[in-house]
């Protein structure tokens, strides 16, 4: 983990040559992050399926894993891995195999950058926000690589669909995003926990840290971002690309086996990824208003894991209850509302950045 | 002249239906737990066909109405001596094979409404899935065991 110019953490002495080795830390990162990730997503797995089955009357799994079925993403995945790889006869092999690396890969950058606590980050970049609108587009080459390769009518019309959408719904989730760096004045991320922290302009009475922005003034930042990471989710009110009843499974459909695991657990990985952002962002990260910005270090992670909870639950609840959206609905939705929308609010939170 | 109706509130639509789903989710769920806990059919149910051949004539109208072709008949026909000394001796139908291939069976009913000397009878059992499809052949036997599981006709209307 990167220390930000601290010391009362330090590690032990016999870890400091280790830890200080460049090559070391970076394994010790990565392994962290292959641990942890798909481990959220598993969670986030298990959420949908329980949930998404209660809300439909039913019990969902059961009896995997012994009580309440809590090993079936489990089971799942061994299920999937035990399938053969196919590649289709006319696909272009090279391409189609390569695509569910860079859509993971594109999912997993996005980790670098959220602060887990105030210590606990991958790489605090003073770009950090930039950085992550601009690798949270890699997987739209990934996506789009997937469709071409595929040689598949439906896995083409599914690429192209998600082309559209990625692109069109990126710019609502820029421009949300360029309200709360406007306030916040900074693009790393922990500067803006901070901003909404420890360095807020009012305090709430009887604490040290401020409120978060979905309370002064984001509150339709936080609407727009949150539609439009559904979006950049493809999750169901936004499932154009993958619409089982016209497309089978969009650019999925060629893929099995192990290929389409990591499909899959890059989507849920990017759920979390993107509530965590979301969460940074709005809702004030690891700070919670009640419990002391000191306590931050041991407590932060379990704030910030909780809002994410609340988050993904959230985007569960919707792609329950809304239906898919028509083609030309989803467009109009990102061009003539949101992005307006968004413009408007950064003009908004310009001016009341200059007046006060 | 008609009243005009109130102007709709935009997103109260997607509220409604968020609230609705949130309601199912802590109402508890309809579905039984099925090889733990069984629901009880309901009388009338169709399950499976049960066969008495006592009053079974072969005269194959169920198989010839049968719309998927799933049941099969084979008979032959036995001399009887006649009921009175001196009469004429009289032959009767004896049933060798009725088989109902419950993997082509689709669950109309038609052979239980077509049978004219009540030889059919639905049964509410359902349990009877097998692992090879041919095992879905019943025969004579098995179909006349289904009959202990046949409910009793519903009291007459006086």
């Amino acid at each position: 983990m990167y220390f930000r110019g601290d010391t009362v953490m330090a590690p032990p002495v016999v870890f400091a040559d280790l830890l200080s080795n460049f090559w070391v830390l970076l394994v010790i990162k990565l392994g962290l992050i292959a641990a942890v990730v798909p481990g959220l997503a598993l969670v986030a797995i298990y959420g949908e399926l329980k949930i998404s089955a209660h809300m439909q009357s039913r019990i969902g799994p059961y009896f995997a894993g012994g009580r309440w079925g809590w090993a079936q993403p489990l089971a799942d995945g061994l299920k999937f891995i035990q399938k053969e790889d196919l590649v289709p006869d006319d696909a272009d092999e090279y391409v189609f195999k390569f695509a569910p690396y860079v859509v993971l890969a594109g999912t997993l950058a996005t980790f670098v950058i959220i602060p887990w606590g105030p210590r606990l980050i991958i790489r605090d970049l003073d770009l950090g926000l930039f950085y992550l609108l601009a690798v949270s587009s890699i997987s739209t080459i990934g996506v789009l690589m997937a469709g071409w390769s595929s040689a598949n009518k439906y896995s083409l019309m599914g690429g192209l669909r998600a082309g559209a959408q990625l692109i069109a719904y990126e710019l609502p989730l820029v421009l949300a995003a360029v309200g709360v760096a406007v306030q916040a004045e900074t693009l790393s991320l922990p500067g803006i926990v901070d901003a909404q922290g420890i360095d807020a302009l009012y305090t709430i009475p009887g604490t040290d840290i401020g409120l978060p922005f979905i309370m002064v003034g984001q509150i339709v930042g936080f609407a727009i971002f949150l539609i439009a990471s559904l979006a950049e989710l493809s999750r169901t009110p936004f499932d154009m690309p993958i619409a089982e009843s016209e497309l089978v499974m969009g650019y999925l459909t060629e893929y099995s086996g192990l290929r389409f695991t990591m499909f899959f657990l890059g989507e849920y990985a990017g759920m979390v990824g993107l509530a965590a952002i979301a969460s940074t962002l709005f809702l004030g990260g690891y700070y919670f208003p009640g419990i002391p910005a000191d306590a931050a270090d041991f407590v932060g992670p379990m704030v910030l894991v909780g809002k994410v909870g609340v988050l993904v639950f959230l985007f569960i609840w919707m792609r329950w209850t809304f239906p898919r959206l028509r083609e030309d609905q989803l467009q109009s939705l990102a061009w003539k509302w949101l992005i307006p929308i968004a413009l408007a609010n950064i003009a908004v939170t310009a001016v009341f950045k200059v007046a006060f | 002249m008609a009243t005009r109706p109130l102007p709709k509130i935009p997103l109260t639509g997607l509220a409604k239906g968020m609230w609705l789903t949130l309601k199912t989710l802590f109402t508890k769920p309809v579905t039984v737990n099925y090889p733990l806990e069984k629901e009880i059919p309901v009388p009338r149910a169709r399950g499976v066909i049960a066969l008495d051949v006592d009053n079974c004539t072969v005269c194959m109208l169920c198989a010839r109405e049968c719309p998927d072709w799933c049941i099969y008949i084979e008979g032959h026909k036995e001399e009887q001596p006649p009921s009175k000394p001196g009469g004429r001796p009289r032959s009767r139908a004896v049933l060798d094979r009725f088989d109902i291939d419950y993997a082509l069976c689709m669950y109309c009913g038609i052979c239980v409404e077509v049978c004219p000397f009540d030889a059919l009878y639905w049964s509410p059992e359902y349990e009877y899935s097998e692992r090879d499809i041919s095992a879905m052949l019943h025969d004579k036997e098995r179909l006349t065991d289904w009959l202990t599981t046949v409910p009793d006709p519903p009291p007459l209307e006086s």
